[in-house]
């Protein structure tokens, strides 16, 4: 007689319980990952020392003593140090982001509603248009406003003149810049006063919404009080700003505020590239409204507007606000192309000229790519805050 | 009883066919589309013809400098660079050598579609990229060796972009099933690594590979400028690689991963024979979509000082023979790229409308 099959025990071998096997595993890939990292450590150091390079960040307090040729907040060839270098970079950095996202949302905006548009032209150009800047590099683009477009702007003295206070040329773009006199701090405080008001109006406007359903004109009333305001006041405090129109003196223009041409061209450029994108997130979130929705809405007797802002957005927002908002993120890291052209930056000031002075490599790019994961941290903090606050509230 | 008549078939409405009926639909249907219509007529009147007579009209196509009369395009400056452009300094009478690479690829992307035996199919993957390396370096079998630093315009791009693509496809995988993994440390190592590099530009990693990535190294270890750029460019685009792999992976029914359990199939033989074929699939858009990506931040390059095709550009108007013709260069390439990123871009999109039909 042939004895029974055993059956089978749960007692395996150490080696393939599955629990065992990770563990060595992952103890294995730590090990290696610690090993790689020290042995990089050892050579980098020992590199340094044979090179003769310093450490640590003290290089920060040195004086820099190189020219900037923007700079939002005070800054001295002569005087100031490394540190501040890294900030003006910083600001400069979040000053060209700032004006490209705010043309970009509204090109993007235009050029993806124009896609869907009915009349056939423009949807068809609103295609072309997104056709031919997406498929084109965007430091190629940077590279052609600059180096073609804006370098063939006449010279100072032959300047494109536009009301006799702006002018474009090849140094950039000047415009009068406003001078602030004593009572000019009132005015901002009516600005100020006015956006809490509208905040206040608009909270109301909300519950008597809910409560009645009757309807407020929020956005009109609101507009109105934000920008009468500040203007009743400017008349009322007796005119306290005036204005210092560019002049030319000699061979270039004195006074008056002067756009860069390098921020010019960064600034079109991104704007143009990044609307691509935004047209195509703005597009596939109207798409991505049910058609029922349209003419349920439609049946219902409400206005074409009245559909648009209460039916078709909300529900198109939930879809196009996450890829814009990553397109934001992308743009400010696309604004590193920057030292391509020497827009004065973090990258190019600090990753470019400061490395080159100081020669502190790993310190100077770590600190670089920090600042880019901060602004990558907010923004996706912002993108879940969005996200939490859109989900659609199971009841 | 009624007298029934036969009467004529009416004319179709004269209203719902033909081009006036087109044109008033599509364009000139109310008041705002026909001021937005005769807004976009007069703008495409301004610049089209313009831009034509500049393309083509004008423009020189043939003979010398002394030849040029219209002031259109100079195109005999892109004929004249033309090596220039697509080989950078490889020596002249060395460019059979790329352009047999050129070949070799057509030749191995038909074979890799036609050929049946996987055995073959591999062997053939692999040694690809290795008769390619050899045939552009040379320095094996009697071939001439060029350095690193002769290489340049499109076909530099090109080697950076494909070596980009092909060296991070496997460790983009691998760290898409790093991220996907129940085991801790390898899952944090593997977030770590994927949100570090996505969250700072490309160029800022560039940098890193240049300057401080010798410094890793012992001195002996000379690291040739384009190799640096490539080992940056790989690591960078793993990272979206792996993004996109973890699409395509959380994409696949639960149901698989625990079909391919109840078979008895190992973690891995469960990974390559039913979850990534699957995944890689549904992924192939999107993974065109990154390729594009990666074929444009190519440009970046030319920061570090390597010589791709854009660069090309400023260097060829270096010489003194042939100052400011930057327009004619800037337009060759970005028709270049655009040729290039266009296609790859409807590709994508042919691949995706194929699987929609197949959901439906």
């Amino acid at each position: 007689m042939s004895n029974p099959p055993s059956a089978p025990t749960n007692s395996v071998s150490f080696f393939n319980n599955p629990k065992n096997r990770a563990i060595i595993f992952q103890v294995f890939a730590l090990g290696l990952v610690v090993f790689l990292a020290y042995y990089f450590a050892n050579n980098m150091f020992a590199n340094i020392e044979a090179r003769g390079i310093e450490t640590g960040f003290s290089f920060l307090d040195q004086v820099a003593g190189f020219g900037i040729s923007q700079t939002l907040v005070e800054y001295d060839d002569g005087s100031s140090t490394y540190s501040r270098v890294f900030l003006v970079g910083i600001l400069n950095t979040l000053l060209v982001s700032g004006i490209a996202i705010f043309f970009t949302t509204i090109l993007g905006l235009l050029i993806g509603i124009g896609r869907l548009s009915s009349n056939f032209l423009i949807a068809k150009l609103s295609m072309v248009y997104v056709e031919t800047f997406r498929n084109i590099p965007i430091l190629l683009q940077i590279l052609f406003w600059y180096n073609v477009v804006l370098a063939a702007l006449p010279s100072p003295r032959q300047s494109l003149s536009y009301f006799g206070e702006y002018f474009l040329n090849n140094r950039g773009f000047l415009m009068p810049k406003p001078i602030l006199e004593d009572n000019s701090g009132y005015i901002l405080a009516a600005f100020i006063i006015a956006c809490i008001g509208v905040y206040f109006l608009a909270r109301w406007a909300i519950k008597r919404h809910d409560d009645t359903g009757e309807e407020f004109p929020i956005f009109s009333v609101g507009g109105a009080i934000i920008i009468l305001a500040p203007v009743l006041v400017y008349f009322i405090a007796g005119q306290p700003i005036s204005s210092e129109v560019p002049e030319l003196k000699g061979f270039n223009f004195k006074g008056g505020w002067v756009i860069i041409p390098e921020l010019l061209a960064l600034a079109f450029a991104l704007s143009i590239y990044t609307a691509t994108y935004i047209a195509e997130a703005v597009r596939a979130g109207i798409e991505s409204v049910p058609k029922g929705q349209k003419e349920a809405a439609n049946s219902l007797g409400l206005k074409e507007h009245v559909i648009l802002r209460k039916v078709i957005l909300p529900q198109a927002l939930r879809v196009i606000i996450p890829p814009v908002i990553n397109q934001y993120l992308n743009l400010v890291k696309n604004s590193s192309l920057a030292t391509a052209i020497g827009y004065p930056e973090i990258v190019t000031l600090f990753s470019g000229t400061t490395l080159n002075q100081v020669g502190q490599a790993i310190e100077i790019i770590l600190m670089t790519m920090a600042v880019y994961l901060l602004f990558s941290i907010v923004i996706s903090l912002l993108l879940n805050w969005v996200n939490a606050k859109m989900e659609i509230k199971g009841r | 009883m009624a007298i029934y008549d036969i009467k004529e078939a009416k004319p179709a409405p004269i209203n719902n066919r033909g081009i006036i009926f087109w044109l008033r639909k599509n364009l000139f249907s109310d008041i705002k589309n026909s001021l937005l219509s005769v807004f976009c007529i007069y703008f495409l009147y301004l610049t089209v013809p313009p831009a034509l007579d500049w393309l083509f009209f004008s423009a020189t196509w043939s003979g010398s400098q002394e030849d040029i009369v219209n002031d259109g395009a100079r195109w005999i400056f892109i004929i004249e660079k033309f090596d220039q452009f697509i080989y950078g300094f490889y020596p002249e009478a060395l460019h059979w050598r790329p352009l047999f690479v050129a070949a070799l690829t057509v030749a191995f992307i038909a074979s890799v579609k036609l050929l049946k035996n996987i055995k073959l199919k591999i062997i053939i993957i692999l040694l690809y990229p290795f008769v390619s390396i050899v045939f552009i370096h040379g320095g094996l079998f009697g071939l001439e060796t060029v350095e690193t630093n002769k290489w340049g315009g499109l076909m530099l791009t090109v080697i950076v972009a494909a070596v980009g693509i092909i060296a991070s496809f496997p460790i983009g995988i691998l760290l898409a099933l790093g991220r996907q993994s129940d085991m801790p440390i390898v899952k944090t190592l593997c977030v770590g690594f994927i949100e570090f590099v996505r969250g700072v530009p490309l160029i800022t990693i560039l940098f890193m590979a240049s300057v401080v990535l010798p410094l890793f190294f012992h001195d002996g270890i000379d690291f040739d400028k384009l190799l640096r750029a490539l080992i940056g460019i790989t690591l960078f685009q793993a990272a979206y690689i792996a993004e996109v792999v973890r699409g395509g992976l959380q994409a696949i029914p639960k149901g698989q991963y625990e079909a391919s359990e109840s078979l008895g199939l190992s973690y891995w033989q469960g990974m390559i024979l039913i979850i990534l074929p699957q995944a890689l699939k549904i992924s192939i858009p999107n993974l065109v979509g990154s390729f594009i990506s990666l074929f444009k931040d190519t440009t970046l390059v030319l920061i570090i000082g390597l010589f791709d095709i854009l660069a090309m550009v400023t260097l060829t108007n270096s010489d003194s023979n042939w100052l400011g013709y930057e327009v004619e260069g800037y337009v060759f390439v970005t028709f270049i790229y655009w040729v290039f990123c266009f296609s790859m871009s409807q590709y994508s999109k042919s691949v995706e409308r194929r699987f929609n039909t197949e959901l439906k």
